[in-house]
C-alpha cells in the first residue's frame, strides 16, 4: 500500500477513535471517583452505564449553543477549535504501538513517522496549547474567564521549563529526540535499561509537570470551580464546551504514552513482549502492552486528581520555581558530568536519589526558616515536642 | 499533671502548627498515603447509594410531604372551617372560603365550601396540621408531587379529600387521632373553657362552666 494512503488511514482512525476513547475516559473518571467515594456512579443507561458516553455526547451535540452578546466572536470560536487541534496535533508524533518490522505491512502506529525533532515537536505544539485557553478567557470577556485565563499562561509557561528540561537530560543519554528511536533503545535491552533506572527524579518531575501543562487536579487552578465557577470556559456551553474537555483528555493521552515511553520502555514487558520474542501476533501483544502503561498512568492520573487536593496559586508557582526547575537543571547537569567522563550509567540512579534528599533537606529547612522568620515564633525545643502532644501548649511553660 | 491543677484552667487551646520534617517535605509519603486511601475505597467499596425510583427512600415517621383532609366516620370533610391553619400559615397558601353547616350536621357551626391549598407555595412546616383544632388537616408521607401547570398544584377540598382517601391506610400515614370522631375543639359545648379576662353575666356558658379566670359578677351587666 503506497504510504499516503497508510498515513491518511492512519490519521482518520486517530481522530476518529480519540473522542471515543475520551468519551470512555470521561466515563472511567467517573465511575473511579464514584468508587472513591463509595458511590455508584453512572449506571443508567445501558449495562453499569456503558452507554453513558454515549448518551452524554448527543446531548452534547444537541445542546443549544450559546454564544453571549458581550464576547469576541471571532476568538471565541476560535479558541475550542485551537485547544483540540494542539491535542490532536501533539500525538501525531507520538509512537502509540510497536513501530518495527513485526507489524503487518498496512498498519502503522504513529501517524508521522522518523520524525527528527520528536520531542521538541510535542512541547512547541503542547505549549501552543494554552492559547486555546487564553484566547478562550479573553474573548469571553468575563472576570472569571479572565482570571482563569491569566492563571493558566501563568501556570502552563512556568510548568513549560522543567518539563523541557526534565526530558532534556533523557535525550542527552540517549542521543537522539526521536520517539520511535527512545522507544527502540529502551525495548532492545530489556528491562534493565527502561530509562526509569537512571532517570527516576526526572520521570517524576516529568509526570508531574505534564499533570500541571494539561491543567488536571492537583493543578487546575485555571478552572477552580470554588473560586472561578468554570474559569476560561465558564461563558462556553454544547459541544464547544465538550471541545475544550476533547482537549484535555488527549492531552491526559499524549502525556500517558509519552511517559511509558520515555520512561517505561514503551511496549517492553518482561517474558512477554520483548525484543527478541518472536511469536505469531506479536505486535497486537506489544500494542496492548504499551496500551496498558498508557491507561495505569490514566488511571493514577484519575486517582490523584481525586486524592490530592488542590495546591494555592503560590504554592503552585513555588513548585515550579523553587524546585522544578532548579532540580531539573541539577539533573541535567548530573547526566552531562556522567556523559562528559563516561561514568557508568547507574551512578545517575544514586545521584538521582541524592538529589531527591538533598531537595527534602533544603525544603525543610527553608520551611522551618520561614516559620522562624513569624513575628512571636517560640522555637520548641526538641524533646518538648513529644510531651507537648499530651496536653496542647502546657509543656511550653516548664 | 499535678502541675496544671495547680494553675489556673486554661479556656484558650493554643495548638502550633506542625513542623514538617524531610518526608513532609518532599510531599511523597502523604501523597501514598492518600492514594492508599482512596484506592481502599476502590478495591472493597460499599456504597450507600440507594437506586431512587426502584428503591423508596425509608423516610423518618415525622416526614412532612403534601397534605391531606381528613374525613370524619359520616364521610363528610373533617375541617369546620376555623380558619386557624390559614392563620397560622407562615406562606399564606391556605385560602378557606367557609359557609353555614346545614341543619343535619349539629356538631358544627361552619364547613369548608371551598379549601384551596397552593401546593407550590407551601413550605411544608406543618404549622397547619399543629393549628387544627379538629385534626382535619395533616401533612402525609407524599413526597414526589409534580405537576404540569401552576393550576395543576392548586389543591381543592376534593384533591385533598383523595389524598386522605389514598393515604389513609398506609401505615405510616395513620389518622392521628381518634379515627372518625372530631376532635375535642369541635367537642365546645361540653369542654370546660378557658376564661376570658373580662367580667361575664351569669347567662355566659363560662359562667355556669368556671375555670380559673372567669370573673363572676356584676360588673360586666352593669357597665
Amino acid at each position: 500500500m503506497p504510504e499516503i494512503l497508510i498515513t491518511l488511514l492512519t490519521i482518520g482512525v486517530v481522530v476518529a477513535a480519540i473522542p471515543g476513547v475520551c468519551n470512555y475516559l470521561i466515563l472511567l473518571e467517573r465511575k473511579l471517583s464514584a468508587w472513591m467515594q463509595d458511590r455508584i456512579g453512572p449506571n443508567r443507561v445501558g449495562p453499569m452505564g456503558l452507554f453513558q458516553p454515549l448518551a452524554d455526547g448527543i446531548k452534547l451535540l444537541l445542546k443549544e449553543e450559546v454564544v453571549p452578546p458581550h464576547v469576541d466572536k471571532v476568538l471565541y470560536l476560535l479558541a475550542p477549535a485551537l485547544s483540540v487541534f494542539t491535542a490532536m496535533m501533539a500525538f501525531a508524533v507520538v509512537p502509540f504501538g510497536p513501530v518495527d518490522d513485526s507489524v503487518p505491512g498496512f498498519l502503522r502506529f504513529i501517524i508521522a513517522p522518523n520524525i527528527n525533532i520528536g520531542l521538541i515537536f510535542i512541547f512547541a505544539i503542547t505549549s501552543l496549547g494554552v492559547y486555546g485557553i487564553v484566547l478562550g478567557g479573553w474573548a469571553s470577556n468575563n472576570k472569571y474567564s479572565a482570571l482563569g485565563a491569566m492563571r493558566a499562561s501563568a501556570q502552563v509557561v512556568s510548568y513549560e521549563i522543567p518539563l523541557g528540561m526534565s526530558v532534556l537530560g533523557l535525550a542527552l543519554m540517549s542521543g537522539t529526540l526521536n520517539l520511535e528511536e527512545l522507544m527502540h533503545q529502551q525495548t532492545q535491552g530489556g528491562i534493565m535499561s527502561w530509562n526509569i533506572w537512571f532517570q527516576p527524579l526526572a520521570a517524576i518531575m516529568f509526570f508531574t509537570a505534564s499533570l500541571a501543562e494539561a491543567n488536571r487536579l492537583p493543578f487546575d487552578l485555571a478552572e477552580c470551580e470554588q473560586e472561578l465557577i468554570g474559569g476560561w470556559h465558564t461563558e462556553y456551553s454544547a459541544l464547544k464546551w465538550a471541545l475544550f474537555f476533547l482537549g484535555e483528555y488527549t492531552h491526559m493521552i499524549t502525556i500517558s504514552f509519552l511517559t511509558s515511553i520515555l520512561f517505561l520502555g514503551g511496549w517492553n514487558l518482561p517474558f512477554i513482549a520483548e525484543a527478541t520474542s518472536n511469536y505469531p501476533g506479536v505486535w497486537l501483544v506489544k500494542l496492548l502492552v504499551l496500551f496498558g502503561k498508557a491507561f495505569s498512568f490514566i488511571c493514577l492520573m484519575i486517582m490523584l486528581r481525586w486524592t490530592i487536593p488542590r495546591f494555592r496559586f503560590d504554592q503552585l508557582m513555588e513548585l515550579a520555581w523553587k524546585v522544578m526547575i532548579p532540580l531539573s537543571l541539577a539533573n541535567l547537569v548530573m547526566v552531562m558530568f556522567c556523559m562528559q567522563f563516561g561514568f557508568n550509567r547507574w551512578w545517575l540512579f544514586v545521584g538521582s536519589l541524592g538529589l531527591f534528599a538533598a531537595w527534602g533537606v533544603i525544603s525543610a529547612n527553608l520551611r522551618e526558616a520561614e516559620l522562624a522568620a513569624r513575628p512571636g515564633y517560640v522555637k520548641p525545643k526538641k524533646k518538648a515536642a513529644a510531651v507537648a502532644h499530651g496536653h496542647g501548649h502546657a509543656a511550653g511553660h516548664h | 499533671m499535678t502541675e496544671t491543677k495547680a494553675k489556673p484552667k486554661k479556656t484558650v487551646a493554643w495548638v502550633e502548627e506542625p513542623q514538617l520534617g524531610f518526608w513532609e517535605s518532599t510531599f511523597v509519603p502523604a501523597i501514598m498515603k492518600g492514594l492508599k486511601t482512596t484506592l481502599k475505597h476502590v478495591t472493597d467499596r460499599a456504597p450507600v447509594t440507594q437506586q431512587y425510583p426502584e428503591q423508596k427512600p425509608d423516610l423518618p415517621l415525622h416526614y412532612r410531604g403534601v397534605h391531606r383532609l381528613n374525613r370524619d366516620e359520616k364521610d363528610r370533610v373533617k375541617c369546620v372551617a376555623c380558619m386557624m391553619c390559614a392563620t397560622a400559615c407562615p406562606a399564606n397558601c391556605i385560602s378557606i372560603e367557609a359557609q353555614a353547616a346545614p341543619p343535619e350536621w349539629p356538631d358544627r357551626d361552619k364547613f369548608p365550601k371551598s379549601f384551596v391549598l397552593d401546593e407550590l407555595r407551601c413550605i411544608y412546616c406543618g404549622m397547619c396540621e399543629e393549628a387544627c383544632p379538629v385534626d382535619a388537616i395533616e401533612l402525609t408521607h407524599i413526597y414526589d408531587l409534580t405537576g404540569e401547570t401552576r393550576d395543576a398544584l392548586m389543591f381543592d377540598r376534593e384533591k385533598l379529600l383523595s389524598v386522605y382517601d389514598k393515604t389513609k391506610d398506609n401505615p405510616r400515614d395513620p389518622v392521628r387521632t381518634r379515627r372518625g370522631i372530631l376532635g375535642p375543639a369541635a367537642e365546645f359545648a361540653s369542654l370546660p373553657t378557658l376564661g376570658p379576662a373580662t367580667v361575664v353575666p351569669d347567662s355566659d356558658r363560662s359562667a355556669r362552666n368556671p375555670t380559673a379566670g372567669v370573673i363572676k359578677g356584676s360588673l360586666g351587666a352593669n357597665s
